[in-house]
């Protein structure tokens, strides 16, 4: 196994393993703020949840960005002999 | 493995020197487009006042839909009802073929969630015309000020493509987790993933379908003649 190799591999776990954390941490504190709203003003949880939803989905984007970017470093990596 | 970015030719079409690669992934989509219209065609065909049972079902996917449509865009549904209806139904069904053995989604590899992007890109701009005329689409673009014209271009593009890497990138790692995990323990362990990949797919459909209606909707608004000192506007 060249130096190539070992380096992309290093890097897709890393770029999965930061990039999850950032999305984690993002989509909680999201989460929890609807809750609270819910909790305040159950008659609005409809157009909340609808929002968290794609709000969700707009944060979860870089997390999965991250994973096409290892798979990219992985399978289709252009320094690769 | 597999390279989950690659998708293999299934059989080709046509003369020898035109050959055309055929996809495994459009032999599927071809499937999930004849079970949509058949189903469809047989559901409409003997439609009464007192609803059968998968009459009323009927009923109420559609009326969800209109819901969800009126609540995003605070409009009649009518004119978003076909598109928006469409995309949701395809893309959670295409999501969902993956309970099939064997099939893989369509969603999971990169030409099919790219073709939808695509659409909905071009389906912003129809809509955008057609609520504004040419002008009032145009004219969004210089909002709120035409400093921000090079951004709302690039913005226009981008998130059109992140819809498309959102589609593709959840539904094909669920896949490969799936591939995965059954490559190490085939019996029973996928089994939670794979209820887990059911609500990924159906959120994924979901979050689909209102993300272009948002966009739709935001093309429509911003072309409409505003309370502005230009006199043509009205």
């Amino acid at each position: 196994m060249d130096y190539v190799s070992i380096v992309s591999i290093f890097c897709a776990a890393f770029a999965v393993s930061f990039g999850a954390l950032g999305p984690a941490l993002a989509e909680g504190r999201a989460v929890a703020a609807a809750m609270d709203a819910i909790a305040r003003q159950p008659e609005a949880a409809n157009t909340i949840s609808r929002t968290l939803f794609v709000g969700l989905a707009m944060i979860e984007t870089t997390a999965i960005y991250c994973l096409v970017i290892a798979l990219l470093l992985l399978f289709a990596n252009p320094m690769m002999p | 493995m597999d390279s989950p970015l690659q998708s293999i030719p299934l059989f080709m079409v046509g003369p020898e020197s035109f050959a055309v690669p055929i996809m495994a992934s459009v032999v599927v989509t071809w499937a999930i487009m004849a079970v949509l219209v058949l189903g469809a065609a047989l559901l409409t065909r003997r439609l009464t006042l007192v609803p059968s049972k998968v009459q009323a079902a009927a009923e109420l996917l559609v009326s969800t839909v209109d819901q969800q449509i009126r609540d995003v865009t605070g409009a009649a549904p009518a004119p978003y009802r076909a598109f928006v209806g469409t995309l949701f139904l395809f893309i959670l069904i295409a999501n969902w073929s993956s309970l099939i053995p064997g099939v893989t989604p369509p969603t999971a590899t990169m030409e099919t969630p790219a073709a939808l992007a695509a659409i909905v890109f071009l389906s912003i701009i129809w809509f955008g015309i057609r609520g504004g005329g040419v002008g009032g689409f145009l004219r969004g673009f210089a909002l709120p000020n035409p400093v921000m014209i090079p951004l709302n271009i690039l913005e226009s593009v981008t998130r059109s493509f992140s819809m498309f890497v959102r589609l593709f990138g959840n539904v094909m790692s669920g896949v490969f987790v799936i591939a995965i995990v059954g490559s190490l323990a085939a019996l029973l362990v996928p089994i939670p993933l794979m209820v887990l990949d059911l609500l990924t797919g159906a959120v994924q459909a979901y979050i689909f379908a209102v993300l272009s209606m948002v966009f739709i909707t935001s093309a429509v608004e911003k072309g409409k003649p505003q309370p502005s000192p230009e006199p043509e506007d009205t």
